[in-house]
């Protein structure tokens, strides 16, 4: 047999109709995610066309998007009347599929692409979709895992199924091994900036080498996280010791006979010896300094002590004309440094560092240290279980004590429509995965960074860089 | 859904690269449980000032964008988000075709399915169509062509299932469940 990749095997292993010229492969999805905005729709599609949930085994929902995380005296501050109804129509319509759902205000709730690994709901050579383009987040358990639209969201929950052209694949190798303070959020950025955020369309991309594989779980769903920024459908890895520790004994991992059985399948998933990819991309991980982005996509970034680039010195009309945009909007100047620039604001949450050990990231650097006056900082756990954890654990003070916000878990001020936002002009230093224009509030200007750099940034109320904190 | 053939109309060009869904419709209008009525969110933070008044020289707004079904947008369009409500507005606003040399792949299958034909012409032909905002231009999904008023013609490319769902009006879902007997053979032989 042809040497295959992984991404081939898990293809391969889902076809329920092969491609042909007149018409997409019928795939198969192992596990629906839904949350409250991107599913109405697909429901009501549902019953007009008197159709039911053909598998609500196979789908799991919460709600995240949309849901307030304030909580004052056990009490949610819904943002308003809109948001609201979309939380109960969720209830509403899982309750009639008899869907299992992690409900605002319940322990199991969170953002989608936290509560489906640490659930252990996320398997190794599985299809996962939901109506989210952070899907890929999945990938790093060496699943197939990409978002879809609403008329999808409705395909999968009416057939289980999805009409889909089989993607090439990229391979992007990291090599070496990252310096401290060096993670994987800053893989990522340099990743998305080397090779464009159109770079991986049309593409699956497997991210191999030395770096990615002393990646813990946690740090390769931050890398697979934002696949999606550089336009690839979905960002896998593939599945080894680190993945079987972090899975077993999980609430949805298989369990006894069941865990040996697939652990027998998922040890075949690895990408062949002399399998081929249709492009490869290969970086020097040791090389990697922590990465900010300075434009308004994530694309646009630079080693924290680098230059914002210059318009002036960008080949091509277009180029040019988008960076020189892009720095109007976001009041920076090229050439200029990013180091020191004053913010108003620090983010640290949502799907791509969210998780436990994004949060002893950031405390490491706070801990002991004060939030520079005049800063808001809002540190947002990614789910109930994490919050429990990092209160375990004690960080909950640490991040009171340093003067930010401890808030509940949800996507909060990464999608600005649940009553997290930043107000128009403000700068803020964020963890989170799109620093588009408006992204964080209409107005709101976004860079892009890890936990460790958004945290130097609190306490210094500046762009800095987090090797001179210390921690 | 309507079926699609020929779209004739001027085309609003908005010339930037990596156009994302965030700019086609601000997640603030995503907390609706319908699709209707979109076309209010379309663009809106480039459309308005912080204070709602209408941006001057938005090529939206223009008055030769009126009846407009052509939308001509710089490369790698619809990237980011999955928001289907990105189609759904530019199909409440009118627009039935949108032109780039390259369509994020999520926006592409999202606006297939509505109705919206994503058009991805060739890098020449697509600079020759931002030259020319307000241009008259036809897509034809029987010949696979655009034309502009000038004579000038390029094909462009288009999944071939795609084009015979939006020609023939059909809905992807009805593949789908015609298929629910293969699907539940397969998930037999797979599940046991």
């Amino acid at each position: 047999m042809k040497p295959r990749t992984l991404f081939e095997k898990v293809w391969d292993a889902h076809v329920v109709r092969p491609e042909t010229e007149d018409a997409p492969a019928v795939l198969y999805v192992d596990l629906h995610l839904v949350h409250e905005v991107t599913s109405p729709q697909a429901f009501a599609m549902l019953r007009e066309k008197g159709l039911r949930v053909r598998r609500p085994d196979r789908t799991l929902a919460t709600m995240d998007h949309s849901t307030p995380t304030l909580r004052t005296n056990g009490r949610f501050e819904i943002a308003d009347g809109e948001a609201a109804s979309q939380l109960r129509a969720l209830e509403k319509n899982c309750a009639e599929a008899g869907i299992e759902l992690h409900a605002l205000g319940t322990e199991g709730q969170g953002i989608v692409h936290v509560i489906g690994p640490e659930m252990g709901a996320t398997h190794p050579g599985s299809t996962i979709v939901c109506g989210d383009s952070h899907t890929a987040t999945h990938g790093a358990f060496g699943a197939l895992a990409f978002g879809i639209g609403t008329s999808e969201v409705g395909h999968v929950l009416a057939t289980q199924c999805l009409l889909q052209r089989k993607p090439k694949t990229l391979e992007v190798r990291v090599d070496g091994f990252l310096k401290p303070f060096v993670t994987a959020k800053d893989v990522i950025l340099a990743v998305i900036s080397r090779i464009g955020v159109g770079g991986g369309a049309g593409h699956v991309i497997e991210f191999t080498g030395s770096a990615i594989r002393s990646l813990s779980m946690e740090a390769r769903m931050t890398v697979c996280n934002m696949a999606i920024e550089a336009g690839a459908k979905a960002g896998m890895i593939a599945p080894d010791g680190t993945t079987y520790d972090y899975l077993i004994g999980r609430t949805r991992a298989p369990k006894r006979e069941a865990w040996e059985h697939s652990l027998r399948d998922w040890l075949r998933l690895p990408s062949d010896e002399g399998a081929t990819y249709d492009e490869s991309v290969t970086i020097d991980g040791s090389a990697l300094e922590p990465m900010i982005t300075f434009g308004t996509n994530p694309g646009m970034s630079i080693p924290i002590r680098g230059e914002v680039p210059d318009p002036e010195r960008i080949e091509g009309e277009q180029a040019r004309a988008g960076l020189a945009k892009a720095l109007r909007y976001m009041g920076l100047r090229g050439g200029a440094k990013l180091l020191g620039h004053p913010i108003d604001a620090v983010f640290i949450g949502s799907c791509t560092n969210s998780r436990i050990e994004d949060l002893r990231a950031a405390a490491s650097v706070l801990r002991g240290r004060k939030v520079a006056p005049g800063v808001r900082a809002l540190v947002v756990p990614g789910s109930q279980q994490v919050k429990r954890a990092a209160e375990e654990e004690g960080l909950d003070r640490v991040f009171l004590e340093s003067g930010a916000e401890w808030r509940e878990p949800g996507c909060s001020m990464c999608i600005a429509m649940n009553g997290d936002m930043l107000f128009p002009g403000q700068i803020a230093v964020s963890t989170s995965n799109r620093n588009f224009e408006g992204r964080q509030g209409k107005g709101s200007r976004t860079l892009l960074a890890s936990p460790l750099t958004a945290a130097a940034a609190a306490v210094a109320g500046r762009v800095a860089d987090p090797r001179e904190l210390g921690s | 859904m309507e079926k699609v053939r020929r779209i004739a109309s001027r085309t609003v060009v908005l010339p930037e690269r990596d156009i994302d869904t965030d700019q086609i419709i601000p997640a603030r209008y995503l907390k609706t449980t319908g699709r209707e009525g979109l076309g209010q969110g379309l663009f809106v933070d480039w459309r308005r000032d912080a204070s709602g008044r209408p941006r001057p020289g938005f090529p939206l707004d223009d008055p030769r964008a009126d009846g407009a079904r052509i939308l001509v947008a710089g490369s790698n369009f619809g990237c980011g988000s999955s928001r289907e409500h990105a189609p759904w507005a530019l199909l409440d606003a009118g627009f039935r075709a949108v032109v780039s040399s390259s369509i994020a792949d999520i926006f592409r299958a999202n606006a297939a399915k509505n109705g919206l034909v994503p058009v991805v012409v060739p890098a020449d032909f697509h600079e020759a169509m931002l030259a020319r905002p307000f241009a008259f231009a036809t897509v034809d999904l029987e010949s696979m062509t655009v034309e502009l008023e000038d004579g000038k013609r390029s094909t462009f490319q288009l999944d071939r299932f795609a084009r015979h769902c939006l020609m023939n009006g059909l809905d992807e879902l009805g593949f789908l469940l015609e298929t629910l007997p293969l699907t539940a053979a397969w998930e037999a032989a797979c599940e046991h």
